[in-house]
């Protein structure tokens, strides 16, 4: 399988082309280079897929499906034994996942683009960096240790960075993408040295080591292997923007809305989840004790984004608040997960399957949502919810597409989020009931939010000067994706759903992907499944009462009623503020200031008195460098007179 | 107190006087003309001395021909004198006052205390070292034991090296 | 009183003085060169002095034969140089002719 090499060339080619040669291209060239790279990716991801699960399929002995290296060299190796940095290419059944995800969103995004930066300047760099930021991304999932992981997890970084700032003559997105860089780069930063006591104490960089010795070594190594990966969680928690690290995401908002919905909806986000899962067995084995910290802030950063999406305006902002919230969803599940024995009795397994199962369904209709979003302000020029309204008329397609996702992400059976979100709500509630009600009351806020975002834009009051202004309409290139996202959307809901309840024995995303690699059957508990719809739809009645109408009597009398909650959840609960105060007050001004004027006036003074030294002692040597005949005749004298009457007292 | 001494004493007066002056005087064609009366009194030491020929030699090509050269230049040269832009300040005169001044003192304190070894000019000078011009000119051009012909040839040379470089040096461009 | 080679050697040592003081103070080149006259005159008279007194011989003599033949080749190529900054400066001050340093 060595041609899934081709999965990272293709996207990296296609960069340094576009990046190199970009301007010489029409925008037509440039965007059709990104596009059919993609597109042969998305191609060899596919045919991978396929020929992994059902060509290789299942191991004879184990009925599990091993992990395939088609290419591993080692790329910079220490010492003559022991640590070596290697670069190459696994393949389990998570990163062929992760393959098809990204390349098919990625792929989307590509076409969605055409319609959506028609004209923009930087079209080619748009692509260039698009192609960038695939390549790092499909680097990192089929990464085969820790050490090619963090370097491709920086690549995404800073294409992510690149694409935040790609508008970049304006001052919110270079300030939103230097938030970005920052924030997770100092996530990073505790990825990086866990990474290292990681590396220190195991000799290894690999994700798994399966010497019986280590085994029993690393057993006994007490805290060191758990700080390390809970370390590597932080920096998990940056990139996916967990709470206290999730400020740069809302911001992140400013940067392309189809970068919006690759990059931060769909894969880079995710990373920090995928990095947790292929840590997963590691976890599992060595530190079940620290997995409550992952539950912990998955749980507060699930409860928190979603009270603060009930409050924004901004529609992009509302789907990084969800998106947040999701991808809490995801943590919760694997910090649930407490064995990795799969199988009918095993529900302790359950949350590994449901998280990398939300990871896949929450790409398909969040990417689907932002590129819906991303119509709607093509649309209307704006990102604020009172410019919209009654756009319904106006974006059929969208609205549609924009609808089932919202269903999707809701909870509603036959969509694809509810066989996810039901498979993490199962997992919840068979490791403490608690977390199962409380994940529970989060997705109905989930669904309350997200209706009360799709009755916004397109029920609700019209604004009509500015439709008339504008005249809403859509582009055909860019409903394509729409279309085709909002079908995945739809058909894995309703198989998943249907194999869910033994319709097709069960067959369905479990029997892929799992702990341990074995069959596992999804079956819904009723009970759960039974409750988390009543209370979706509870919530989505909620949202509809109150919303859908063209005035809003009760949302009034409730910011009327709760004028601070509403303030603060608008602000963010002030996070920012905090933020800004910790950094500015504390840190800059106590210990950056003091820090800066030893720099500038102990280090640069030295210097500089150096400099002025030398300086000063060349002017005064100068003077005696005159150029005067008398001046050097006199000195000459003088010197004669005082060696003579050397001579003469001696 | 013999004719010699007192001679001596006049013409080292005069020769040391006009030296003083020929430094001192602010108007330099004074100046070239102070140095003609140094070198007039220092001919008229030679003569004292005895040498009679080196005595003619000083006043045909000092003062004959070396200032008369100073004089031509001096009018070719516009200005005469230091101008006022040009004036040295007080403190580097009083520097170059106290270098020469310490510099002169000093050779005297050295000719003083040292003991030479030396005839005394007047009757008791002997014949010999008075060096008859044809002595000096057979040593010139002998390239014996006791002969000057190298460095003759070499002052010759020297001169006409010095005749084609005034020319080359200070002709019209 | 008996005019020995101690008064020939002052003499010419108040020359030199003279004529080191002539050369650190003047500002016009052409001064200065007659400053320089003055020195060589001193050591001209103490060539001619010591060749006189001290020994017997001729040595000295010759050689203040040929001090003057050089010292009139130096001020003839001298006089040269100056003439020839003159045409160029408009002048001939020694603190002007720096030049060369730089």
């Amino acid at each position: 399988m060595t041609y899934t090499l081709f999965i990272i060339l293709l996207p990296l080619i296609s960069f340094l082309v576009l990046g190199i040669a970009g301007k010489w291209f029409s925008h037509k060239t440039a965007g059709w280079i990104g596009t059919l790279a993609l597109a042969g990716v998305t191609v060899l991801s596919y045919y991978a897929a396929y020929e992994y699960f059902f060509v290789i399929g299942r191991d004879a002995v184990t009925g599990a499906f091993e992990r395939q290296v088609p290419i591993n060299f080692c790329w910079l190796p220490f010492f003559d034994q022991g640590l070596h940095f290697d670069m190459g290419i696994l393949l389990d059944p998570i990163s062929v996942m992760m393959l098809i995800v990204i390349s098919t969103v990625s792929f989307m995004v590509h076409i969605y683009s055409f319609g959506y930066m028609k004209g923009e300047k930087g079209f080619q760099r748009y692509y260039a960096f698009l192609s960038l930021f695939t390549m790092s991304m499909l680097g990192l999932v089929v990464a085969t240790n820790i050490f090619q992981m963090y370097l491709f997890w920086e690549l995404v970084g800073v294409s992510s960075y690149l694409l935040i700032g790609f508008y970049y003559t304006s001052p919110a997105a270079i300030a939103a993408s230097k938030k970005a860089f920052i924030v997770t780069r100092f996530a990073d930063l505790f990825f990086l040295i866990g990474i290292l006591i990681y590396g220190f104490y195991t000799g290894s960089f690999a994700f798994v080591f399966d010497t019986p010795e280590g085994l029993a070594s690393y057993a006994q190594a007490g805290f060191i292997l758990p700080l390390a990966l809970t370390l590597m969680f932080i920096g998990g928690a940056g990139k996916s923007a967990m709470f206290p690290l999730h400020i740069w995401l809302p911001d992140a908002m400013e940067g392309p809305t189809p970068v919006s919905a690759l990059i931060h909806a769909a894969t880079m986000v995710v990373a920090g989840v995928f990095q947790v899962a292929r840590l997963f067995p590691l976890w599992v084995t060595y530190a079940q004790d620290w997995m409550p910290i992952i539950i912990w802030v998955g749980v507060f950063t699930a409860f928190y984004a979603a009270a603060v999406a009930c409050a924004q305006s901004d529609i992009k902002r509302v789907l990084a608040f969800s998106t947040i919230s999701q991808i809490a969803f995801m943590m919760v599940a694997l910090g649930v997960c407490t064995e990795l024995q799969t199988g009918h009795e095993h529900v302790g397994s359950v949350g590994y399957m449901a998280s990398m199962f939300h990871l896949f369904t929450h790409a398909m209709f969040k990417a689907c949502l932002f590129l819906g979003a991303g119509c709607i302000i093509h649309a209307v020029h704006s990102n604020e919810m009172n410019a919209m309204g009654g756009l319904r008329k106006y974006l059929p397609l969208t609205h549609i597409t924009f609808l089932v996702s919202c269903l999707a992400i809701s909870g509603i059976p036959f969509f694809s989020g509810f066989s996810s979100k039901d498979e993490i709500i199962t997992a919840c509630m068979a490791y403490s009931p608690a977390v199962g009600y409380i994940m529970t009351g989060i997705a109905a806020m989930t669904a309350f939010y997200m209706f009360r975002l799709y009755y916004g834009i397109f029920w609700g009051t019209e604004n009509k000067e500015l439709h008339a202004a504008h005249h809403p309409h859509e582009t055909k290139v860019m409903t394509w994706p729409l279309i085709i996202l909002s079908i995945i959307t739809v058909g894995v809901g309703a198989y998943t759903t249907l194999a869910g309840f033994g319709m097709f024995d069960g067959y369905s995303f479990g029997s892929l992907i799992s702990a341990d690699g074995q069959d596992y059957r999804i079956h819904f508990d009723t009970s759960v499944a039974l409750t988390s719809t009543i209370v979706a739809i509870c919530a989505i009645g909620l949202a509809t009462w109150i919303f859908k109408g063209e005035r809003q009597p009760i949302a009034d009398k409730l910011y009327a009623t709760f004028p601070r909650l509403h303030r603060w959840a608008y602000k963010r609960f002030y996070m920012d503020e905090v933020y800004q105060f910790v950094t500015h007050k504390i840190i800059f001004a106590c210990v950056s200031k003091p820090i800066a004027w030893f720099d500038r006036h102990v280090v640069d003074g030295f210097f500089n008195f150096l400099a002025w030294g030398t300086n000063a002692t060349s002017n005064g040597i100068k003077t005696l460098q005159s150029g005067r005949v008398q001046q050097y005749a006199l000195v000459y004298l003088v010197g004669t007179i005082l060696l003579i009457a050397m001579l003469l007292i001696f | 107190m013999n004719t010699e001494s007192i001679v001596f004493l006049v013409l080292a007066f005069f020769v040391a006087l006009f030296s003083v002056l020929s430094v001192t005087t602010k108007r330099i064609i004074r100046a070239a003309t102070y140095l003609l009366f140094v070198l007039f009194g220092t001919a008229g030491l030679y003569f004292l001395l005895g040498y009679t020929f080196l005595g003619a030699v000083q006043i045909m090509v000092y003062a004959g021909g070396i200032v008369v050269l100073y004089i031509f230049a001096i009018m070719l040269t516009g200005k005469t004198g230091d101008a006022k832009q040009h004036t040295l300040t007080v403190g580097k005169r009083a520097a170059a006052l106290v270098a020469a001044l310490v510099g002169a003192g000093l050779l005297m304190f050295v000719i003083i205390t040292h003991q030479f070894v030396s005839q005394q000019l007047g009757a008791d000078i002997t014949n010999e070292s008075a060096a008859p011009i044809s002595q000096i000119g057979s040593s010139l051009l002998n390239a014996g034991e006791e002969g000057n012909l190298l460095p003759f040839e070499a002052v010759s040379v020297l001169l006409l090296a010095c005749i084609i470089g005034g020319l080359i040096i200070a002709r019209k461009r | 009183m008996n005019i020995t080679i101690d008064y020939f050697l002052i003499l010419s040592a108040v020359m030199l003085g003279a004529g080191m003081y002539g050369f650190f103070t003047r500002r016009n080149t052409l001064a200065i060169l007659i400053s320089i006259e003055l020195i060589l005159n001193a050591a001209d008279i103490n060539f001619a002095a010591f060749n006189r007194l001290c020994q017997t011989g001729i040595e000295g003599y010759v050689f203040t034969l040929f001090s003057i033949a050089i010292s009139a080749a130096e001020t003839a190529i001298a006089i040269a140089v100056m003439i020839n900054i003159y045409r160029m400066l408009k002048n001939n001050y020694v603190d002007e002719l720096d030049t060369l340093k730089w």
